[in-house]
Parts: structure tokens; sequence; C-alpha cells
């Protein structure tokens, strides 16, 4: 049997968003990032590390703190060819752009026919004692505006894929990267290019009693819920959504439809979060497979607290998980 | 401004194009806002009617690959760079043949051929997306502008601050201009800033400001002939402030009580078309007769719009599905 080659060491989650964007800027001289304290610094996380050295700074711009202006900046280089990438020091700060991404960037095409190639790394998440400004999960806010794309990986593999094929798609993309998992999860990777498409989920562990649907960092608790659960004979099917706008509804439909039984799990608030139009296209869909209710685990509807004790609560962990699976399983 | 420098700056037949465009401009708009009047056209109808010359002063100043991002009254840019009257008409009316194809309306249009950003109502939203422009001819090394401009009520805007300081930052060749009208809707300079003038903040900024007579096409043009000079020479952007006066509501529907009848009386002595038709007569480049013409001749333009929108077809219902999405990316 053929066997792809595979880099030797283990690549981190954040090594792979890195060489993504290096190599896209090696083999696409239109590609460029910009944002704040990325050139000299090497970025807040330090993924653009050694880019300014290697690209200048004229592809690898450090901006002035101002969120909208580089967005909007970034939209107009994008309308005139170029594929800028644009990071946000955390998802957060992105609300200060709220506007240029939502009003312009996403309306652009379906308005006048202009096409917005651009992407917004946008570092989201929690479990880093970060407080309520710097461990948000804003992906609820542009999920409910037409003419975004938004994609969150779980693994370097799909980081790497994903954030290429983010920057060759022609519309606005914006990639949540999770901080909590930069620097803890690894793995290797093929050496030669190779993309994620946008659009399509991915089966993370196959099951058969019950479909848990998540994405990001709470792709790893679903699985190690999963393992836990085998162990008392719940076969789980985890669904890693890795695209969040267009979401990949036959593969979700496909795993309710063999298991009857759907745990929408995430990181963001639960209230109008993506588990809220998950389980109402669910319900549209597949109500007439489902053997049990449909069961949402995600935060309540606080802001990220920073404390340990608050931010344990808040966050889902893998103990909600095995205790709504049984519950769900007796069904 | 001085008959000598206008002569010996701006050729004949350019001054005698931008004459036209005044003129076809007032005419359109006109014609719009009596169409809306009738009730033919329906939403939003925002003239330039008076301030006429700051568009078509600019609008004639940029090469034809450079980039507008238009103030919300300045139709005489579409109609330089190339939009028919047909297709601005079929835009007021919804009709499919229209630059967005019903999707949006009235001077909510633009074109990436005909380098136009497509007017966004969010004033000065504009202007860090054509400073991004900029940055992208500064980084292929193209001699190319962008030219961009909010009103006096989008001056209040972070995206105004925002773009004007990354733009000096950066030296893009962009120049920046506020089309200052006195009114942003109903509310007046006194409750939109604490300064004379917006062009104060320039300095700000770190870049030079101008404050240029708005209703003067030949001051608009020869001002921003020599921002876009700078900009191309690699200086960087500078702000332009025209100044002048709205001289409707806000939007057609709005009778502007607000504003004294004294201020626009005085401003309507200092209209634009008449104002050119003064300094033509004066240079010797235009006189009674010929005006008629041109009267004629811009109203002939626009009779010809009304007939090509009224038959053109409304979209259909599900062509609402059509362009979220694109499935390619040019490059301008």
């Amino acid at each position: 049997m053929m066997t792809v080659p595979q880099t030797s060491e283990k690549v981190s989650y954040l090594e792979a968003i890195s060489q993504a964007l290096d190599e896209e800027m090696a083999c696409d001289e239109r590609v460029f990032v910009m944002g704040e304290d990325i050139g000299t610094y090497g970025g807040a996380f330090k993924i653009t590390e050694g880019f300014l050295q290697k690209y200048g700074e004229w592809r690898v711009l450090d901006t002035p703190l101002a969120e909208s202006g580089f967005v909007g900046a970034a939209i107009g280089a994008a309308m005139m060819g170029l594929r800028p990438v644009v990071e946000m020091q955390f998802a957060d700060f992105i609300s200060c752009a709220f506007d240029q991404i939502t009003e312009v960037a996403a309306k652009n095409h379906y308005r006048w026919g202009a096409a917005v190639p651009m992407v917004i790394r946008a570092p989201f998440g929690g479990g880093v004692h970060g407080g309520p400004f710097h461990s948000e999960c804003p992906e609820g806010w542009f999920f409910h505006s037409p003419g975004l794309k938004l994609v969150a990986p779980s693994t370097p593999y799909d980081a790497k894929g994903l954030l290429k094929a983010a920057i060759r798609d022609p519309n606005p993309v914006i990639y949540f990267e999770h901080k909590f998992l930069y620097r803890r999860i690894k793995s290797v990777l093929p050496k030669e290019d190779f993309v994620v498409p946008l659009g399509k989920a991915d089966i993370k562990r196959v099951g058969h009693d019950i479909s848990v649907i998540t994405y990001g960092a709470m792709v790893h608790l679903a699985l190690e819920a999963a393992q836990a659960l085998a162990q008392e004979g719940i076969d789980v099917e985890v669904v890693d959504l890795r695209t969040l706008m267009p979401l990949d509804k036959e593969t979700i439909f496909a795993s309710v439809r063999k298991t009857s039984k759907a745990l929408l799990l995430h990181e963001d608030n639960k209230t109008g979060g993506i588990g809220a139009e998950v389980a109402a296209l669910l319900a549209e869909d597949c109500f007439d497979c489902l053997d049990g209710p449909i069961v949402r685990i995600a935060p309540p509807d606080t802001p990220v607290p920073f404390s340990t004790p608050l931010e344990e609560f808040f966050l889902p962990k893998p103990s909600d998980i095995i205790a709504a699976a049984r519950k769900l399983a007796a069904y | 401004m001085d008959v000598a420098v206008i002569a010996k700056e701006i050729k004949r037949d350019d001054l005698l194009h931008m004459y036209y465009y005044l003129k076809l401009t007032r005419a359109l708009e006109d014609r719009i806002t009596a169409l809306y009047r009738q009730g033919r056209i329906v939403g939003g109808v925002y003239t330039s009617h008076g301030m006429e010359a700051i568009a078509v002063g600019y609008a004639s100043a940029l090469e034809r690959d450079d980039i507008i991002a238009p103030f919300h009254r300045d139709m005489g840019a579409f109609l330089i760079r190339g939009f028919t009257t047909g297709e601005i008409l079929a835009q007021y009316l919804g009709k499919r043949t229209g630059p967005t194809k019903g999707k949006d309306g009235n001077v909510h249009m633009g074109d990436l051929k005909r380098g136009v950003l497509g007017f966004v109502s969010h004033l000065a939203d504009n202007l860090p997306v054509a400073a991004g422009a900029a940055l992208a001819f500064k980084m292929r090394g193209e001699s190319r502008v962008a030219f961009a401009g909010t009103g006096d009520g989008g001056a209040s805007r972070g995206d105004f601050h925002e773009a004007m300081n990354f733009a000096a930052v950066r030296k893009l060749p962009v120049v920046f201009f506020c089309n200052n009208n006195q009114y942003a809707y109903s509310t007046p300079l006194r409750l939109q800033m604490a300064i004379p003038n917006v062009v104060d903040r320039a300095k700000a900024y770190g870049m030079p400001g101008e404050i240029v007579d708005g209703n003067d096409v030949a001051a608009v043009h020869l001002a921003a002939k020599r921002a876009i000079a700078d900009a191309r020479a690699g200086e960087g952007p500078t702000f332009l402030e025209f100044k002048t006066m709205r001289m409707h509501g806000h939007s057609e529907h709005d009778p502007a009580k607000y504003v004294p009848r004294e201020l626009l009386e005085e401003w309507k002595k200092k209209d634009p078309i008449v104002k050119a038709e003064r300094l033509l007569k004066e240079l010797g480049y235009g006189d009674d007769a010929s005006f008629q013409e041109v009267t004629e001749r811009a109203k002939s333009e626009v009779e010809a719009g009304v007939e090509f929108a009224e038959q053109s077809p409304l979209p259909e219902g599900p062509e609402v599905l059509e362009g979220v999405f694109a499935d390619k990316a040019d490059s301008y």
C-alpha cells in the first residue's frame, strides 16, 4: 500500500496555522498578513514569528490599533485582487470591526457583485484565564450574517487544511482558531500540499448510539467523554462541524439518522448559538428518526468569567457530556 | 477662482466636458425627483442638487484606472465613470438592468470594472476600504490613486479617523474628501463638531489639508488634481474639504424645514451651474445659445435613460437567492 509522506515531527495546532500561512504566502504573492503586533513581535501568539524577515514589511503589515480600519483596508485590498489574511489579536476584538465585516465584506458581492476574498483569523475560546475580553466565542454573531463563511478547526490537520482553503476561497472567511488548542494538540501532517474543503464536517469518532455534534476545542472533550462512555457500552459518534457556515447538513443528518439521538455541544453561550440552529434543523428534517430529545450542552448566558472556579463552572466538562449521554441513552 | 489661472490650468474641452456633466447630473436628478413625486420611484432619493460641482470636478481629475469611493451625493462621479442614465434609472426603479440588479436601490451602486466602490449607507465605511485599495496599488507598485469621501456627518465616524490615520502612517496613494454641506440629515454642523472646519483634523493625522469652494467646479477640479498628483508621486494622502450647501432635504420626502430659508437663498446665488456658466462666458467658451444646446443634449440623454429603464424587466422573486457567495474573485 502506498503511504503518504508525513512530517517526522509532530506539528502543533499553532504550527499548523503558521505553516499554512507561510506556504500560501510563499506560493501566492497576492497573499499577505496584517494585524496588530504581527511583524517585529511575531503576533501575540507567535503565529507569524519570522515572517517579517522573510516577507518584508509590505506583506507583513503591523497596523495601528484600529480593527475596523484595518479590516476595511483588507476589504479594499481584497477587492483589488490581493488575498489579505487579517489577524485579530483576540477574537473578542472583532466586535470593533463588526460593521466592516457584516455590512461591507458580507454584503458587497450580493449587492454589487464585488467579491471580497479575505480571511480574518480570530483566536477564540476560553480555558486560558483570559476573562471576559480574551475568551469569547463570537461566532454566533457572524453565523447570522449572510455572505460570510465561518470555520473552526479542532486538529492540526484541519487547522492547516482549512486555512489554506479559506485563503483560496473567493469570499470573506472568518477562521476561528482555538487558543486552548494552540500548543496542546499535536499530530504528524502530510508533507505535501493539502486542503480541507470548506463546508465539510468530519466524523472524528464513529459510533452508533448517540451523535455528539460539536466543533473547536469541544471536539476533544467529546472524544474524551466518548472513551469513558464506551466503557459503559454507550457508543458515541463525534461529528466535528469544522465549517460552521455553510453548515454540512448532509453529514449532520446522516449521523443523527443513524444514531437517532443528538447531543449538541459548544463553548459559545447557549442561547442563539450554533446548537440552537442545528437543533432546529434536526427538528425540521430528522423528527421522524429521533428517539429522544435534542440535548444541548453549552455555557450559561453570561460573559466568560476570569477566576478559575468561575471559569471551570462556566465551561462544559467531559462529566457534563457523560451525564447527558447517559440520560439520552436511556430513552 | 482667478479666470487667468483657470484658462492656463484647464483645457477648454475639459471645462466644457465638466459643464456637460454638471447639466447632465442636474437633469438626471431633477427627473428622478419628478419620478419620485409621481410615485414611480420608491425608497430614498438623495440628490446632489446644488452640489454637483464636487463629483464632476474630482471625477474628471482622475485617470481611468483610479478608484472612486463616492459620497451619496456624487451622482456626477457615476456618470463620468460611464454609468449610463439608463442603468442609473433602472437602479432607481429596481430593475434587473441596474448595476445591482435590484438587490439595492438608488445611490447604493458600484462597479469594480469602472472603478467605483459601491456606496455603503454607514457613512465613512468606504474610507478604510479605499485606503485598502490604495494599499494594494502601493504593494503592487502601480501608479494608481484612490479618491474617497464622506460628508460632514460621516466625518464623525470612527472609520473616518481610522482610515485617515492608517493611510497617513503608510503614506498610501489616497485622497480623502469631505463633502461639507452643513447638514447631516437635520443635524447642523454646530451639533456635529466643535471645530470650524473639518480640514482642521488633517493636521492631526499628519497630512496636508485644503478648504475648497465646493460650488466652483474649476476650483474642485484643480484642488483634486494637485492632491491626486501628490498621491501618485508617493507623497501620501491629502484631505480636501469641499464647502457647499445641501439645497434639498436629506431625501426627497424631507422638506428640510429645519434649514433657515435665508441660508438657502444665500447659497442659491452660488449655484454651481450658474457659476460655471459665468466662467465659460468670461473665458469665451460659451454663450446662452450653447448652454441651451447642452441643456437639450442632457435632457435627451436622460429621456433615453428613462425609456431604457422603464422598458427593462423587474427581477424575478427567486433571484433574491443569487449572489450571496462569490464563485470567483478577479483582480482590478
